[in-house]
Order: structure tokens, then C-alpha cells, then sequence
């Protein structure tokens, strides 16, 4: 295995990994402070108790969260040390920020797992607020730093450095918004739509109890408001990249020739040889409309750069039609649920099929998170900083990258596996005992 | 290079110092509290681990957060500097990283896998990590401060870097700063630790104090000896005039916190390690300057462009103005009862 691939690979397992922990730790406090809203304001045992068990899901898996992120921020410098020369020097700021409320974020993490008899009911509850806000703010802070890779601004270079900078510049950077909004979407619907699966799961084996209902109602809840807005932020940021980066919008609809009337393709499988997508359903100008609200607009095509500057466009398109059928299967199940309860109210827990669904759509949002992710980075090679560097110019020229890659792949299996086991026992022993 | 420019450098080299004390401060006594777990023995075995868990679960997180503002401080503020380190500091920093995420995960681990708060002062296999990833880590970071102050890390006009021999970090001088870094770690947690205990369980960590204490002032002589010999422009950088008098007092610190401990003085003890500890931090700071990777690279060589700089330093007030008085809170409302052996 040479550097580089290797290099590729271990940030793969790294990010991957971190955003799974990333996102519970985004979604997971909101989903804690509706709860524990809902017990101080109605004062039943049956609320704290799934904030309790939540918390406790929160300490470990915020705990493997830092870890990871710990692991990253030193990653990026020992992977790519040439380009966290130029990133730090551009945007290193943005992270600086990030660190801020991550900082705020641990320290009322350990205030709130630590102060359920420390703190009154008010302040351990603002405690909870503070810990969603942080948590959502540092993501948002994180991807400023992703966006300007996308779309580096407000920088000159001279032979290989960074000679000025605007720092505000980045600030004022679109794909920034639609990235952030798209992202904090993905993690609260990930996250809603996991616990909802859960206790739908909890449900099936006969645990109908209030922890339960109310435990899957608010992750439906919250999965229902973000799988209604998703569609509408995935549009503007699609079209944003449409506009900007029109080789990974390319890749994701494996439009291989320039063309108008450009179909959108569901599905397929783009054939890099012979330079077309395969076995797809077409819909005529179905992508020239969404790109640009007009059947007959020109879609850029791959052709339009040189081979060297595609992206690995199987991955891309296949990531892109995972994430989609993801985001539409728990649009239906939302709308499913809602209507299920609209009609039937509490009897919904008797309905096995709405159950078994919502189950086994568990990790559909996180598999829609992951995929996303796929798109962004996948669809970003060659380049790292977009326009400015190349991958594989950036990679460490230090030795023994390849051991430290399976070295951290068996670490990151050994946390993964050890989190499963933990959060089950956790189960068992919280709501359900 | 004019003087203002210079200014905001040399502020921006002395806030990532200040993260070095804090992460040695919080993050260091830290590891200690996993050495102290690791060697837990005799009748209280289990409160001397109940000890440490109780002082370390609230604060652990907050306290790794100093290694993560070092970072960014150092790739914002001297991008250059820290891409030069990561090339050669590859294996180190990354074996460092190893232990880091090791120990964090192991603490969790162990204390959610047993049912009842005191089963996880049973010796476990994550506690076994838990002690040994935190000995690792330590000796590996002072290890690496080492490689630097030895001047083995070269680097050419065009940016290429190297390393002036294979291995630099098993060199006697880059062992023994590791063991020292160990040490103090060790000194400083078990001087904590006394402070959050009373009774017999006091006495097991002043015990342990003495100990780490001996320990410390016999690796830091070894180090002095191995900086005169291998190092010899850092030692005559520090008994220079300028840092001279700083380490001067670094060591009536310590000399002090040995008296406190054996008389005693807990609170006094607490105050003057981690007065030493910062001290020689500062030292070493004020000895290093202006070289961020001696010889090749100054904190100027490294410099990013001055908004950034200006950035990153007028950010951290803002910052300071929302992180102290909630790290006051952390601290004040988890500031325990002391613990009592049963």
C-alpha cells in the first residue's frame, strides 16, 4: 500500500468514525432537552428517566467523540502537513473558534452528568440548552473550514505560502450556509430517526410502557421536522454546487457529456470507460430542471476537464443515490408515523408494520450522513484545497503511514465494537429494567 | 519583519506556552491520576481508585481540551513550525495520539461496563490500558520536546525536512525528559490527589508524592546533565541571565513544595508544584525563543500572515469572557468534600 492510498484511507476510517459521535453529539442533546423540557414542565418520572438513560448515552459516547476529534485535529497535520500549512494559516481561525465551544461544550457536559443533584432543576436544564447550542455551533464552525476547502476565498499564495489573508473573508462564504444547514439537518434527522428506530424496536418486544412512547413520539418528532426540511436544503445546496463546483455535481448525477436537456439519473451505474451511466432511470431534463430551474439548461459534463481532474465517479454517483434513497424512505416513514398517529393515536403501538419499519430504518439516517460526507470529500479529488492543491501533493513524506493506518483501523474497531456493547448493556439497564 | 509584527508573534508564541502550562497543569496531572491508578496497592487499593475517578470524571474532558488549543494555536498562528514538526515528529506524535485516545476511551469504558460506581475500581482490562496509555503518552510528549531542543529536526530552505539522525527520540537526553515529564505528572497528581483525601488515603498519596517528588529531582538533574552534553546551546541558553533567574525560582518552588508535603502544608504543596511546573515551563520558553524548531525554523519563519495572528489573539478574550467563569463553575461546584477512607 503506498502513502498516499494509505493516507486516504486512514482519514477515511478517522472521519467516518467521528462523524457517527459527531452527529449524537449534535442531535442527541436536543432530543435531551425536549425531554427533560417536557419533565420540568409536566413533572412525570417517565420524562427524567429517558433523560437520564440519554445522559449516560451522552457521557460515553461524547467521551469517544473528543477521542476521535482529538485524533483528527492531529491527523490532519501528520497526513497532510502541506496543506494544514496553508489551511492553518487561511482559515487555522475557524478552528480556533471551534475549539471555544467545544471547550464550553465539555465543560457543561461534565456540569450536567455530574450535577443532577448538584444543580437546581432550572440551571441543570440550561446546562442541557448550552450543551446542544455548543454542540451545534462547533459543527457548524467545523464545516466552515470544509466549505472554504470546497471553495477556498480570501488568501494570496506565493511559491507554496500564504503571503496574505483575509480572515473575515470566509465568513462571508455561501457554500458555508448551505453546508452548515444541510449538515445540522443530517445530524438531528440521523440521530431522531435512530432513537425513534430504537424504541420502535423496544416497542415490538412488548415494552409499551411511557418511557418508551414518549421516547419514540419526540424522536419522531424531530425526524419528521428535519425529513420535511432536508429536501429543501439538499435543493440549494445542490444547486449551489451546480453553480461552483460543476465536475462533483457531474460526478454525483454521472453526467459524463455537457449537455441540455440533461436527464436526471436514479440510480445507474456510471461506466467511466465508456463514458456513460448504465441501467439508470431517466427522466428527460429532469436534472437541468433541478440544477437550474429549466428543462432545456446546459449541465456541465465530466468531458468539460481533463481525466485527471475527475473525481472517482462510481463512488460519487453511488453515494449520492444512497443518500437520496435514504432521505426519501424516512420522509415516507415520518409521514407514515404522523398519519398512523393522527388517526390512531396511542393504539399506533399496536401497529407491527409501522413498528418493523421504523426499526429497521434505524440506521438509514446515518447511513444518509455518512454517504453525504462521501459526496463532499469523494467528489472533491483531486484536489484537497480545490483549485489550490492537489491530494497527493499534500500527503506527509514521513514513513510508516501504512502501519499507522491498520494500527488505527483496528483502534477504531476495538472503541466501535466496545461503544455497542456498552450502549446495549446501558439499554437494558435504563427504561427497561 | 517590523516591530509590531514582531510583537503580535511573540504574544501569539507566549499564549501557546500558556497552553503548554495549562495542558501540563490539568492535563499532565491528568496522567498522573492513571499512573496512581495503575500502581494503586496496599489496604486501600479501591479508594485510592475511587479517589481518582471521582476528581478526574467531571474534569477530564475539559482538561485534554489544552492539547487541542496548543494545536491550533500552533497551525494558525505557525503553520510552517507545525507542519515541520508533523513530518518529523511523525511516529512520536503519532504513537502520543495512540495513548491519548486510548486512555480517554478506557476511562469511560471501564466505569460504564461495571453496574455500580465503586465495581470500577476493580482491576479491569480497560483500567490496565487506562494506567498503561497514560504513562505512554507523557514520556513520548516530553520525549518529543526533546528531539526539538536537541536541534534534530532540519530543515531546508525549500521547506524539506529531515531528521539529523534515525530515531532521534531514543536518545538518553529525549528518554530522560519523557521519564521526567512522566515524573512530574506523577508529583503533581499525587499532590492533588492529597488535597481531595483525608485520613489514611491522605497519607497513601503523600507517600506517592514523595516518591514521584524524588523521582522528579533526580530526572531533572539527569536532564540538566544530558542538556550540558547534548544540548549545549539550550543549557547555556538556560543559564543565561534571562532565564536563569526564572528557573531559579522554578526549583525554590519545588524545594518548596517538597518541605510543604513533608510538613504537611497540603494546600501550600498543591500551590507550589504547580508554581515549579509553570516555572520551568516558562523557562524552557524563555530559553527556546526565538526558535520555534531549533535551528531552522524562528516563531517569525513560521509566522502565518498577521490578520491571522491578530485573529486568533483578539478571538481568545471573547472566548476567555464565556470560558472562565464557566470553568470557575465546573471547578467550584464539583469541588469535593474530601474523600474519607472507609
Amino acid at each position: 500500500m503506498d502513502t498516499l492510498l494509505a493516507a486516504r484511507l486512514q482519514m477515511t476510517v478517522s472521519l467516518v468514525f467521528h462523524m457517527v459521535f459527531a452527529a449524537v453529539g449534535i442531535g442527541l442533546p436536543l432530543l435531551l432537552v425536549i425531554v427533560e423540557g417536557q419533565y420540568l414542565r409536566t413533572g412525570q418520572p417517565h420524562y427524567k428517566a429517558l433523560a437520564k438513560t440519554w445522559a449516560k448515552a451522552i457521557g460515553l459516547l461524547f467521551a469517544v467523540g473528543a477521542v476521535s476529534g482529538t485524533a483528527l485535529s492531529l491527523e490532519l497535520g501528520l497526513l497532510w502537513p502541506k496543506y494544514m500549512e496553508v489551511l492553518g494559516a487561511v482559515v487555522g481561525h475557524v478552528f480556533g473558534l471551534e475549539g471555544f465551544a467545544f471547550f464550553l461544550e465539555a465543560i457543561f457536559i461534565g456540569l450536567y452528568l455530574y450535577g443532577w443533584d448538584r444543580l437546581s432543576p432550572i440551571a441543570h436544564w440550561c446546562c442541557g440548552l448550552v450543551i446542544a447550542a455548543m454542540g451545534m455551533l462547533s459543527g457548524i464552525l467545523v464545516l466552515g473550514v470544509n466549505a472554504w476547502m470546497q471553495q477556498p476565498v480570501g488568501f494570496e499564495m506565493a511559491a507554496g505560502r500564504v503571503t496574505a489573508n483575509e480572515p473575515l473573508a470566509v465568513f462571508g462564504q455561501p457554500l458555508w450556509f448551505y453546508m452548515a444547514l444541510h449538515s445540522t439537518l443530517a445530524c438531528y434527522m440521523a440521530v431522531g430517526f435512530a432513537v425513534a428506530g430504537w424504541y420502535a424496536w423496544r416497542a415490538l418486544g412488548g415494552r409499551r410502557d411511557a418511557a418508551v412512547r414518549a421516547g419514540l413520539t419526540t424522536a419522531m418528532l424531530v425526524g419528521a421536522v428535519t425529513a420535511v426540511l432536508q429536501p429543501v436544503s439538499g435543493d440549494r445546496l445542490a444547486k449551489y454546487v451546480f453553480d461552483t463546483q460543476p465536475v462533483k455535481f457531474a460526478a454525483m448525477e454521472g453526467q459524463f457529456k455537457t449537455e441540455t436537456h440533461a436527464p436526471l439519473r436514479i440510480g445507474g451505474w456510471p461506466n467511466v470507460e465508456t463514458q456513460s451511466t448504465d441501467w439508470a432511470i431517466e427522466i428527460p431534463g429532469g436534472l437541468s430542471f433541478l440544477a437550474a430551474h429549466d428543462a432545456a439548461a446546459e449541465v456541465q459534463g465530466l468531458d468539460r476537464v481533463p481525466r485527471d481532474d475527475w473525481p472517482p465517479v462510481e463512488i460519487t454517483h453511488l453515494a449520492f443515490q444512497i443518500m437520496v434513497a435514504c432521505g426519501v424512505l424516512l420522509s415516507v416513514l415520518a409521514a407514515w408515523f404522523w398519519i398512523a398517529y393522527w388517526w390512531r393515536r396511542e393504539a399506533l403501538f399496536e401497529r407491527c408494520w409501522l413498528l418493523r419499519a421504523a426499526a429497521l430504518s434505524a440506521p438509514l439516517g446515518f447511513l444518509g450522513l455518512e454517504a453525504g460526507w462521501f459526496i463532499t470529500e469523494v467528489g472533491r479529488q483531486p484536489w484537497i484545497i480545490q483549485g489550490v492543491m492537489r491530494t497527493s501533493d499534500a500527503v506527509t513524506p514521513a514513513y510508516g503511514v501504512p502501519f499507522m493506518f491498520w494500527t488505527f483501523t483496528l483502534l477504531y474497531v476495538v472503541l466501535g465494537v466496545t461503544v455497542i456493547v456498552l450502549l446495549r448493556r446501558l439499554a437494558v439497564d435504563g427504561t427497561d429494567r | 519583519m517590523d516591530d509590531t509584527s514582531q510583537v503580535w508573534i511573540n504574544l501569539a508564541a507566549l499564549v501557546a506556552l500558556v497552553g503548554v502550562m495549562a495542558y501540563a497543569l490539568l492535563g499532565g496531572a491528568d496522567f498522573g491520576g492513571g499512573v496512581w491508578d495503575l500502581f494503586a496497592g496496599g489496604p486501600r487499593k479501591r479508594q485510592q481508585r475511587l479517589a481518582i475517578q471521582r476528581a478526574m470524571g467531571p474534569v477530564w474532558e475539559a482538561n485534554h481540551v489544552w492539547l487541542i488549543f496548543v494545536v491550533v494555536v500552533l497551525f494558525s498562528c505557525f503553520p510552517r513550525g507545525y507542519a515541520a514538526l508533523s513530518v518529523a515528529l511523525f511516529l512520536p506524535f503519532h504513537a502520543a495520539l495512540l495513548g491519548i485516545m486510548l486512555r480517554g476511551a478506557s476511562f469511560v469504558f471501564r466505569s460504564y461496563q461495571s453496574r455500580q460506581e465503586d465495581a470500577a475500581a476493580e482491576t479491569s482490562a480497560w483500567g490496565v490500558v487506562f494506567g498503561i496509555a497514560s504513562i505512554i503518552s507523557p514520556i513520548l510528549l516530553g520525549a518529543a520536546f526533546g528531539v526539538v531542543t536537541e536541534g534534530q529536526i532540519r530543515v531546508d530552505a525549500s521547506g524539506q525536512v529531515s531528521l539529523a539522525r534515525t530515531a532521534p527520540w531514543l536518545s538518553p537526553y529525549c528518554v530522560t525528559n519523557g521519564l521526567l515529564a512522566l515524573a512530574t505528572c506523577a508529583y503533581l497528581a499525587a499532590v492533588y490527589l492529597m488535597n481531595e483525601t483525608s485520613g489514611a488515603l491522605r497519607d497513601d498519596f503523600r507517600l506517592r508524592a514523595i516518591g514521584a517528588g524524588t523521582a522528579t529531582a533526580i530526572l531533572a538533574g539527569l536532564v540538566g546533565l544530558f542538556t550540558w552534553q547534548e544540548a549545549n546551546w539550550f543549557f547555556m541558553r538556560l543559564v543565561s541571565l534571562r532565564t536563569l533567574p526564572v528557573i531559579m525560582v522554578g526549583l525554590v518552588c519545588f524545594a518548596g513544595s517538597a518541605w510543604s508535603v513533608f510538613t504537611r502544608r497540603y494546600r501550600l504543596s498543591r500551590l507550589f508544584a504547580a508554581g515549579e511546573a509553570t516555572l520551568v515551563l516558562l523557562g524552557w520558553g524563555l530559553a527556546q525563543h526565538p526558535y520555534l524548531v531549533y535551528p531552522d525554523i524562528t516563531f517569525a519563519d513560521a509566522a502565518a500572515p498577521m490578520a491571522t495572528i491578530r485573529f486568533v489573539l483578539l478571538s481568545l478574550p471573547v472566548g476567555a469572557v464565556f470560558l472562565l467563569p464557566s470553568l470557575w463553575l465546573l471547578y467550584v461546584v464539583f469541588r469535593q468534600k474530601s474523600i474519607e477512607a472507609e
